[in-house]
């Protein structure tokens, strides 16, 4: 098949790649502003990974518990992130919350009930007060269809099934972007003013994980390779609890809505070890500590028949399982013959979420390139060390606002940066290069790469692991020099396997470097060799820049809480 | 285990107008799904297999296809429940793209058209509704717009009409039992929207992975609504009252 070089140029105030909670919200509020958009997006509209989330968004409205206020999500979202988190993020986060939940249900979305009608929020995780407001265990859905409603009928262009293969900067300035329209298999320049990424996380980069395709760390390679500063590259969170039979579903999210609607864990001595773990907050503590207990009571020797624990629910009842966990309920007696109304769930912890991502300035979600932007998991200073479950759709649609906002606002003041055409020529050869038939399978080595990853790189790490890891990366650095498929540019997999595995690369070479420089425990990141936080040394965050083919590493001190925060840890 | 035979359409429309099955022997794993098989063969064995995916946790509805003729989530139909020999096509009532791929865009261009939720205005903020208001709602935001209800309604099969179809009915359930939306969008579907080719077959209701009861209750009410709007007399004649100016 002769190979097609001819692209269309697409011109756009505002490009927004990703089409998330967080790329659907900036494209509101940058159309809101007045400039012209355009959506890109690797899945069809609507299938986002949003679609996942399941327990909730938190926002301290305090419905449910009166006396929960900004400044005890402020509190637990910095302390639980030990305090590795950009304070003005969580500021941001704490105070605009309930504003955001209160406009998605005016946008349309539908949340459950208090007795006496209000917005119904349930406990979660080292969240102090009930605080995630839920559409049962399906929020993310709920987001997502309101958003997606909302963008539908805006003057927003949607390009899904869209694949971004570069971002195009000239000196430190953002100017288009390039990529492959699988539908059609044509090649698309979008020049833009602003620059928007929201294309999620990197869960991908293992074999055990809750994501879904998408999450390959596309943004975060686009993104360094225009010269964007990356930040806590090491920071992974499992989830607690994931599937883990049958071996074809293990990794898939059960939510901690479960645990938040009273759900127990068990060992397989039907001991409650959280107890043991955790006295005060049990099966409720933060995500990082939670997911230690369960892998320690594994490798221990009292985990359950098939490496997990159980997580039981069947006290509550059928009816209220049903409707407040109908997808969990649907999950477990579909793909693992379980009824959870009647048996326990067996569940280990599972690759989640990247803290990491994105350096953004807090009030623009600005980057080091001028007229780029990122929000969302792409983008990272939020959540520090570890999130808190809920904070994630918080994040969305917090950030995804404020980016819109402040990329529109860009745009109208600045001016198309010119470039040149050999820019865009250089991409169609590299990408052509993947479709000569003699290369080597990608998968293979994404298999290689993800399982080196899910062994060496888990909840508790060390330095002989961790080396082993970027051994791995190291060995198939000179290998994806080789890979191609066969086939053209409309909806080939493999092409897309090509180009996802040179953003898995770096993403997991980034991780590992950043995981091997942390001396130290901190949330997510437990070294077994270096068990103790150490906050003289290490409250910084490890940061990387792309420098001329190398991945140059640096600190940056966090930032001192200023007066008006530091008095808050001694009101709450 | 066994290993089971796979045959899959493959097809490129816009390069050429031939198809063939191809076959593909896939090693079994227990508890694995149809998308796990097809997996396998795109890792495995062709890479340029196309089929669209996310999630496969069947909360994304994007892997719909016809799993021994019956339209099926992919991710969500387990090998075991199939015999070892197992065909595989894209749903029917969408122009392939390619292999599995189906081009499902012209639901997205009806979705503009149904007017978006618009709340009742002069009420106080934050609004306050009961949960059974939610409740009533709620079976069809759990829609995940796999599109297996359109894909085997024989009107948007088999005949040229403006039937928006099953999915779109769904939305407009979901968005007219809100609490607070305002629009009557009966108006809208009793002519732009054709709903009246529909002759409540059932079938997109027999499909649906979420178990929405689409006919039963998004379809046949919002007939019903039809009916009270435009052929109730006593309706009709109260409409005209009312639209008098005195």
């Amino acid at each position: 098949m002769p190979a097609k070089t001819e692209y269309v140029t697409l011109k756009t105030d505002v490009l927004i790649i990703g089409a998330g909670g967080a790329g659907l919200r900036a494209a509101i509020a940058a159309t809101e502003a007045g400039s012209s958009v355009i959506i890109a997006s690797k899945s069809l509209l609507g299938k986002a990974h949003t679609v996942m989330a399941e327990g909730g968004i938190a926002a301290a409205l305090g419905n449910v518990d009166p006396q929960d206020n900004w400044k005890v999500h402020f509190t637990d979202t910095y302390v639980e992130g030990v305090y590795l988190s950009n304070w003005r993020m969580v500021e941001l986060l704490a105070k605009e919350a309930p504003d955001r939940v209160y406009e998605l249900e005016r946008f349309g979305a539908l949340f459950d009930r208090t007795p006496d009608g209000k917005i119904m929020q349930r406990p979660f995780g080292a969240h102090t007060y009930r605080r995630l407001c839920y559409t049962g265990d399906k929020t993310g859905l709920e987001l997502i269809r309101t958003l997606q409603d909302k963008v539908a009928h805006s003057p927003a262009r949607i390009l899904d099934e869209f694949v971004v293969t570069k971002i195009i900067s000239v000196n430190g300035k953002v100017a288009g972007a390039f990529g492959i329209s699988m539908r059609d298999g044509t090649f698309k320049l979008i020049e833009c003013k602003s620059l928007i990424i929201a294309t999620g996380g990197l869960g991908r980069l293992f074999k055990v994980t809750s994501n879904s395709w998408e999450g390959t760390g596309d943004g975060l390679a686009l993104a360094y390779r225009a010269g964007a500063v990356l930040n806590d590259m090491e920071m992974i969170q499992f989830h607690p609890t994931g599937m883990i039979w049958p071996p074809a579903v293990r990794g898939l999210l059960v939510t901690e809505g479960v645990r938040g609607e009273g759900g127990l864990l068990y060992n397989k001595d039907n001991e409650r070890f959280m107890l043991r773990y955790s006295p005060k907050k049990k099966e409720l503590d933060a995500r990082d500590v939670v997911a230690r207990a369960i892998y320690q009571e594994i490798i221990e020797g009292r985990g359950s028949e098939h490496g997990g624990v159980y997580l039981d629910i069947t006290h509550r009842g059928a009816k209220y399982i049903k409707e407040k966990l109908p997808s969990m309920y649907m999950q477990y007696k579909e793909f693992s013959d379980i009824d959870i109304t009647k048996e326990r769930m067996e569940v280990a912890p599972t690759v989640h979420y990247h803290m990491g991502g994105i350096r953004v300035e807090p009030d623009t979600g600005s980057t080091n390139i001028i007229g780029l932007y990122a929000a969302g998991e792409a983008s990272s200073g939020l959540h520090g060390a570890n999130r808190l479950g809920g904070n994630s759709l918080t994040d969305l649609l917090v950030f995804g606002k404020i980016v819109g906002a402040s990329a529109a606002s860009f745009a109208k003041n600045s001016n198309q940066i010119k470039f040149d055409e050999s820019a865009v020529r250089e991409e169609i050869d590299r990408i052509l290069s993947f479709t000569d038939n003699s290369g080597t399978n990608p998968y293979q080595l994404i298999d290689t790469l993800r399982e080196s990853m899910s062994k060496n790189v888990g909840i508790l790490r060390n330095e002989k692991d961790l080396t082993k890891a970027l051994d791995t990366i190291k060995s198939l650095i000179p290998k994806i020099k080789g890979i191609g498929v066969k086939g053209g540019l409309r909806f080939n997999p493999g092409l897309l396997a090509c180009l996802e595995l040179n953003n898995l690369i770096l993403s997991a070479e980034l991780v590992v470097r950043g995981a091997l420089e942390r001396k130290e425990s901190r949330g997510a990141h437990a070294r077994t060799d270096f068990p103790m936080r150490k906050d003289d040394v290490w409250r910084k965050n490890i940061i990387f820049t792309y420098n001329d083919g190398k991945n140059d590493m640096s600190f940056v001190e966090v930032p001192e809480l200023p007066d008006h925060l530091k008095e808050l840890g001694k009101e709450v | 285990m066994e290993d089971v035979k796979i045959k899959i359409r493959r097809s490129e429309p816009a390069l050429s107008s031939e198809w063939r099955y191809e076959e593909y022997s896939v090693p079994v794993v227990e508890g694995m799904v149809v998308l796990d098989a097809v997996h396998y063969i795109q890792n495995n064995i062709d890479p340029t297999l196309a089929v669209r995916w996310n999630c496969k946790a069947a909360r994304c509805g994007s892997c719909s296809a016809e799993i021994d003729g019956k339209p099926k989530l992919m991710c969500k139909t387990r090998l075991d429940s199939l015999g070892s020999k197992i065909t595989i096509n894209p749903i029917k009532a969408y122009p392939v793209v390619k292999d599995l791929v189906t081009d499902v865009s012209q639901n997205y261009e009806i979705a503009k058209k149904i007017p978006p939720f618009t709340p009742k205005q002069g009420l106080q903020e934050p609004w306050k509704f009961m949960q059974i208001d939610v409740t009533r709602s709620k079976e069809f935001r759990t829609c995940i717009e796999c599109f297996l209800c359109q894909d085997v309604c024989h009107v948007i099969r088999e005949h040229q009409s403006n039937y928006y179809g099953p999915k779109h009915v769904v939305k407009i359930a979901a968005l007219d039992l809100h609490p607070i939306d305002s629009i009557d969008r009966s108006e809208l579907m009793h002519h732009d929207g054709g709903l009246g080719y529909c002759d409540i077959t059932k079938c997109c209701q027999n499909v649906c992975p979420e178990e929405i009861r689409i006919t039963d209750n998004a379809i046949i009410p919002e007939k019903e609504r039809i009916v009270d709007h435009a052929y109730d007399p006593i309706g009709v004649l109260i409409k005209k009252i009312k639209k008098r100016k005195w």
